[in-house]
């Protein structure tokens, strides 16, 4: 039992620690970091990194960036997705099987198999330096996993639903937004976090596609941060804390659907 | 019951997408894989399967990638498997403190790769970082080291980070299958007068298998893709000592300029991935656990 207890302390200092750590840093100065890395900062907590990163990066440009990039992919994506898992479910024939096939095939497919290719058809399209570029991309690469999450669930609702509007007259588009998408909620709002999570900290599609500092998101930005600032660790992670905020605010809140959309995508993905 | 042909239109915007910006280009990287295109002109040639054939033979970075990818794969499987499956176990039951260090050491996931790099960078740094500092701390300077600078442990550093950063991911899914197992199973070990073990061995492990494919199936499957940490940490280096396939087609097709190359390492990486999900996908099927 004691042992029990010094192993579950052992990892919570193990995550704790380092996150602390972060946040020290983020407000001393380098000499006082150089000084002294993990204690407290001699001269008192300051903000000047903070105000200092606003100054020296377009840091407001590449949070707005993160952010239409990510409700638009995740939106989008949301929506198509379902319009599909629909549409799957409702066909019910060896057409929607093919289709529902030919989607999560996509899974089997990581996106660096594809960036070679894809940064030339980019290329061709003018879509480099895009934040329309970016979202398209984004959307093409969840689609596969959120079609396959979202057909899962709602091939378990019951059919006599959706025959029954069909009798009293309800079109393809009615049965979808007024039983399909209220039905399948939990398993919606479970795929949308996954998706959050993924959009938000996608560094792959940003660092191909985007070489124009009026487009770059928060974690190509970031890592940019290592060449200029290069072990200037309080700039580093002040960064890392700005990228990060919005993220752990929405983790503390809805810590629960959290755990169950990103294990979802996981045993799925 | 007929559906109206209205339906077809659902799948429209999402499969105009899906095809244009993924199938295509999939579809092109088997093409290009055959060619000497540099990525830029628009001259190139078909030249067959040299590309693979220097792959195989030719290129001894590639190997040396293959074999860091599968070093990183087995530090990352059998520790992050472990950890998550040992701590699992002990948070079994719904408590208040088991479910705030559940969701404490799940954290890490929801950071973004390039955040976690920064804080192992600080980590492992040889002078300020606290690995170090903590190691001379409790008298054991000897063992500190220049953790993602020294070629021979650098790729196994990258590891012990990926599994901080997922591990906790790992137990929720252990935690949802061992949860799974009805209670009623533990009570007949119980009064058959079963040990510890035996009860593991025979009850828990048997229902557990299918959630245990799936974090081994998922591991791997990370441990290929983890090209944003690898990529964010140390770039490859030194000395190649931490290129992974993923990072290795990056450097190929985005600093080398040999698309063709590149695309023909794509293909063997697909192919790789795909080996893995086709087995994913098996034990999945034969999984009765829900989740």
């Amino acid at each position: 039992m004691l042992f029990r207890k010094f192993s579950l302390i052992v990892y919570a200092l193990l995550i704790l620690i380092p996150l602390l750590v972060v946040m020290l840093t983020s407000v001393k100065t380098l000499q006082e970091t150089f000084a002294n890395p993990l204690g407290f900062p001699e001269g008192g907590i300051k903000f000047d990194n903070y105000i200092a990163i606003f100054q020296e990066q377009t840091m407001a440009g590449y949070f707005l960036n993160s952010t239409i990039v990510t409700l638009f992919s995740v939106t989008l994506t949301l929506l198509f997705a379902s319009m599909i898992a629909y549409g799957i479910t409702r066909l019910n024939s060896w057409i929607g099987n093919i289709l529902f096939i030919l989607f999560t095939l996509g899974m089997m497919v990581p996106a660096q198999v594809i960036m070679v290719p894809l940064y030339s058809l980019m290329l061709d399209f003018g879509l480099t330096n895009s934040l329309v570029g970016l979202i398209l991309v984004n959307i093409s690469s969840t689609l596969p996993i959120a079609v396959f999450i979202l057909t899962g669930f709602m091939k378990t609702l019951p059919k006599e639903l959706f025959e029954a509007s069909t009798i009293d007259g309800a079109g393809n588009w009615q049965m979808y937004t007024k039983i399909a998408i209220p039905l399948s909620l939990p398993s919606l709002s479970a795929t949308a976090i996954f998706l959050f999570v993924m959009h938000w900290n996608d560094l792959l599609y940003p660092l191909l596609f985007i070489t124009d500092n009026a487009y770059k998101t928060l974690p190509l930005a970031l890592l940019e941060f290592q060449g200029q600032y290069s072990t200037n660790y309080p700039m580093l992670f002040t960064g890392v804390i700005i990228a990060s905020a919005p993220m752990v605010i929405a983790y503390v809140f809805l810590q629960r659907f959290f755990v169950a959309g990103m294990t979802a995508g996981a045993v799925k993905g | 019951m007929r559906t109206p042909k209205s339906i077809y239109l659902f799948f429209l915007p999402g499969l105009l997408l899906y095809s244009v910006f993924f199938l295509y280009p999939t579809v092109s990287a088997l093409f290009y894989s055959f060619t000497n295109w540099d990525g830029f002109s628009d001259a190139f040639q078909f030249i067959g399967i040299d590309n693979y054939q220097r792959a195989f033979t030719a290129d001894s970075i590639f190997r040396k990638t293959i074999g860091n990818n599968l070093k990183f794969m087995f530090v990352v499987v059998i520790f992050q498997t472990i950890v998550a499956l040992a701590f699992a176990l002990i948070m079994l039951k719904n408590t208040k403190t088991t479910i705030f260090l559940r969701a404490l050491y799940f954290f890490p996931t929801i950071l973004s790769s390039v955040s976690v790099a920064f804080i192992w960078a600080f980590i492992y740094d040889p002078s300020l970082g606290i690995l170090n500092r903590g190691l001379s701390t409790i008298g054991l300077d000897f063992l500190a080291q220049n953790w993602l600078g020294n070629a021979n442990i650098a790729i196994y550093s990258l590891a012990i980070t990926q599994v901080w950063f997922h591990a906790g991911q790992m137990l929720i899914i252990f935690v949802a299958g061992l949860q799974a197992i009805p209670q009623e199973m533990y009570e007949v070990a119980k009064i058959e007068g079963a040990s510890k073990w035996q009860t593991f061995r025979q009850v828990t492990w048997p229902l557990l298998a299918p959630s245990a494919t799936i974090v081994v199936a998922y591991t791997t499957i990370q441990s290929f893709k983890a090209f944003d940490l690898v990529f964010a940490m140390t770039g490859g280096g030194p000395n190649y000592s931490t290129e992974i396939i993923a990072t290795y087609i990056y450097s190929v097709a985005f600093e080398g300029y040999q698309f063709g190359y590149a695309s023909a390492i794509s293909v063997i990486f697909m192919i790789i991935i795909a080996f893995i999900t086709f087995l994913q996908f098996k034990a999945l099927r034969s999984d009765r656990v829900s989740y």
